[in-house]
């Protein structure tokens, strides 16, 4: 029986499902679409995962990052729940030795987190703005009918990318209204907005920040090419895209997972691939204790409680493990 | 008359009884809410900072509750706060509520103007003398809140059972509230400070250590700053800030020998040397403080679009490569979401707790 350890990160945008083995090895990975429902993600990407991986493979713990990480963690039993941004620090550092920063674009948050000595030193998220993320390139693609996946080659063809302020995405956009009507191309368009975007970015999330290579670049967006070569310009370094860049905080899940079941000499909590079969279910109440009305949610899983979140007291808090 | 105030954690058991016993009656305002929030968001400018608009909606729900005037605070200095009382007092007035809001502007800028302000609260018939032995036994009361506060973030990463400090702070806060007279505070702090230094505590833990830093407001108000002393202390972290009301820390606790005003601008001297409003030299200084004296690491709390913090932020990074010690800064508004900060409260725990192993490390090598 060979040994296995699942990662899952379930962010805003998209559900991603790894499984490693003892040696970082991937054995399967998965990149789903969340489409705001996390719950049949995780279950259909369980279905499908346990299909990819090889015969053979034993899962001995799991891991959950991401938005949904509580909720991916009390369906599937998991033994570590983790923020992104330590899973993804640790999932870079093992495929990238040395990283001294990572770049990181999801969904809905961007991030960059320094590292020195393979240890976080320093990080920052974009707080009230979400100018630069991928949903906005999505818009954006299919604004100019472009399918996502043709993005960044576009921006690479560009000759004389046009000048779009970056600041905001409701800025950004009419700027590129305003540069289509004057007749620009749209591959210099695209390249403009993905100079704009990397702008932003190094002025906000990487304000103040010592960015020293090697600089890795992952997340969603890293398959744009035409925001690598931004990136590249602006920094004036190589920037670096991890092989597994759009799973990266999953497998750091995964790993930290196998650490935490190994320093522990704990039985894994996982239970199992058959969470596919379980009926899992969210109802929520409002708390009238107080005059902040608290939506408590409450999590069945086929009809018993096994979670309760969301009280700023925390009296209605229980999490079942 | 009913006389309203505006909410600051857990002082407004202070400031009811002082106005009670002055003679008015006071209307308690509720903990900040979603609803105050709300109400604060619709009457306010839409670019005015966090404390602004919750201290609008306060006002709105205090009103409801019948209150006809408030007492606030004003300030000095280049920071919008000064104007703010009299922008609240406005909009109110333009709403249709007839509505005062008494300003107390720092006694050192306008003596004869604060003098006034006293005269207006003091009740004909009392005397001067005993109206200021009322102000002094209330201000007891508020350092003795302060004690206890001060008291459960030590306690709390200590604690065996999760919540038993908090819950054990709540009785002591509610024998300082049923406290009277000059003894019968003292008597209070004394067996609530008693209560919270004994409930079951692991002493053998070596919690992180955690000082936080910024504006007066957001430092202040838990249900403003998402409950962040008691959600690290539970998170088993130690937390000591900067502001307190009656700035008991600054001058007996801290340090050996007293902290001052002075002492925090000698300290953000050699990176601003410059008053720039609010209690931006004040995050830059007590940053300096904290690192010097072992702490683990910062957390920067401001108002989104604060300009005071947002310039002491933009000098943060030199501060925290040159005195060695990483600092979170969280902006704060509407709008921010509280599974947003638990992650990067939760990323910046991790950060701490490898760069101490490291250092140890070191240690051991070296």
């Amino acid at each position: 029986m060979k040994k296995g350890y699942l990662g899952i990160d379930v962010g805003s945008v998209s559900t991603n499902l790894i499984v490693i083995d003892a040696e970082d090895e991937v054995l399967a990975s998965l990149y789903l679409r969340t489409q705001g429902q996390p719950i049949r993600v995780i279950q259909e990407g369980m279905a499908q995962l346990s299909n990819l991986v090889p015969d053979g493979v034993e899962i001995c713990a799991a891991g959950t990052t991401g938005s949904a990480r509580h909720l991916a963690g009390v369906m599937v039993g998991a033994d570590i729940v983790k923020n992104e941004i330590t899973a993804h620090a640790v999932g870079t550092s093992r495929f990238i030795p040395g990283v001294q920063t990572i770049l990181e674009i999801g969904g809905q948050d961007s991030k960059i987190i320094i590292l020195r000595n393979g240890i976080v030193t320093d990080f920052a998220m974009n707080t009230v703005c979400a100018a630069g993320t991928g949903s906005f390139l999505d818009q954006q693609a299919a604004r100019l009918t472009i399918p996502i996946e043709r993005f960044g080659e576009l921006a690479l063809k560009s000759k004389n990318p046009v000048r779009i302020a970056g600041r905001c995405a409701v800025f950004a956009e009419s700027d590129m209204i305003h540069k289509q009507q004057l007749g620009h191309c749209v591959e210099d368009i695209i390249a403009g907005l993905c100079e704009a975007l990397v702008r932003n970015y190094l002025n906000n999330v990487g304000k103040g920040k010592e960015i020293l290579p090697p600089i890795a670049f992952q997340g969603g967006v890293a398959a744009n090419a035409g925001m690598k070569k931004a990136f590249e310009d602006a920094l004036g370094h190589e920037v670096i895209i991890p092989k597994h860049f759009a799973v990266m905080g999953a497998l750091g899940a995964a790993i930290l997972a196998r650490e935490e079941i190994e320093s522990s000499n704990k039985r894994t909590r996982f239970k199992g691939f058959e969470v596919t079969d379980f009926s899992f279910q969210t109802r929520s109440f409002e708390c009238k204790s107080c005059p902040n009305h608290c939506e408590v949610v409450q999590f069945y899983q086929n009809g018993e409680v096994i979670a309760r979140w969301g009280s700023r007291c925390g009296k209605w808090d229980v999490q079942a493990s | 008359m009913k006389l309203t105030f505006p909410h600051m954690g857990y002082s407004y058991v202070a400031f009811k009884a002082l106005i009670n016993e002055l003679g008015y009656e006071a209307v308690v305002p509720p903990e900040p809410s979603k609803r105050t929030m709300d109400l604060g968001v619709r009457y306010s400018p839409e670019f005015a900072c966090i404390p602004f608009k919750v201290l609008m909606g306060t006002f709105l729900e205090t009103i409801e509750m019948g209150a006809e005037m408030a007492i606030s605070s004003g300030g000095v200095g280049p920071c919008r706060a000064g104007y703010y009382g009299v922008m609240h007092k406005k909009i109110l007035n333009e709403l249709g509520y007839d509505f005062d809001i008494l300003i107390f502007e720092p006694p050192q800028s306008n003596y004869l103007d604060f003098i006034k302000k006293l005269n207006r609260v003091k009740p004909r018939g009392m005397s001067w003398r005993v109206f200021i032995q009322l102000i002094k036994k209330n201000y007891r009361k508020l350092e003795a809140i302060d004690q206890i506060e001060y008291l459960m973030y030590r306690i709390m990463p200590y604690e065996i059972n999760k919540g038993d400090t908090y819950r054990a702070f709540k009785k002591a806060l509610n024998m300082l509230d049923e406290a009277r007279t000059k003894e019968e505070i003292e008597d209070a702090l004394w067996e609530g400070r008693k209560i919270i230094a004994r409930i079951p505590q692991d002493r053998s833990r070596n919690p992180l250590k955690i000082g936080i830093v910024g504006e007066i407001y957001v430092v202040l108000e838990p249900a403003v700053n998402f409950y962040i002393q008691r959600t690290l202390g539970e998170m088993g972290v130690y937390t000591d800030r900067s502001i307190w009301l009656t700035s008991y820390t600054q001058k007996n606790v801290i340090v050996e020998g007293r902290i001052g005003e002075h002492d925090i601008h000698q300290m953000a001297h050699p990176y601003l040397n410059e008053l720039i409003g609010g209690h931006g030299i004040n995050s830059i200084g007590e940053t300096v403080i904290y690192a010097n004296q072992g702490y683990d690491g910062m957390i920067q709390l401001a108002p989104f679009s604060c300009l005071p913090e947002i310039m002491a932020k933009g000098i943060m990074p030199r501060v925290s490569r040159e005195v060695g010690i990483p600092v979170l800064t969280i902006f704060i508004d509407e709008q921010t979401a509280a599974a947003g900060v638990i992650t990067r409260l939760e990323a910046f725990l991790d950060l701490l707790k490898r760069r101490r192993e490291q250092k140890a490390q070191e240690a051991c090598n070296a």
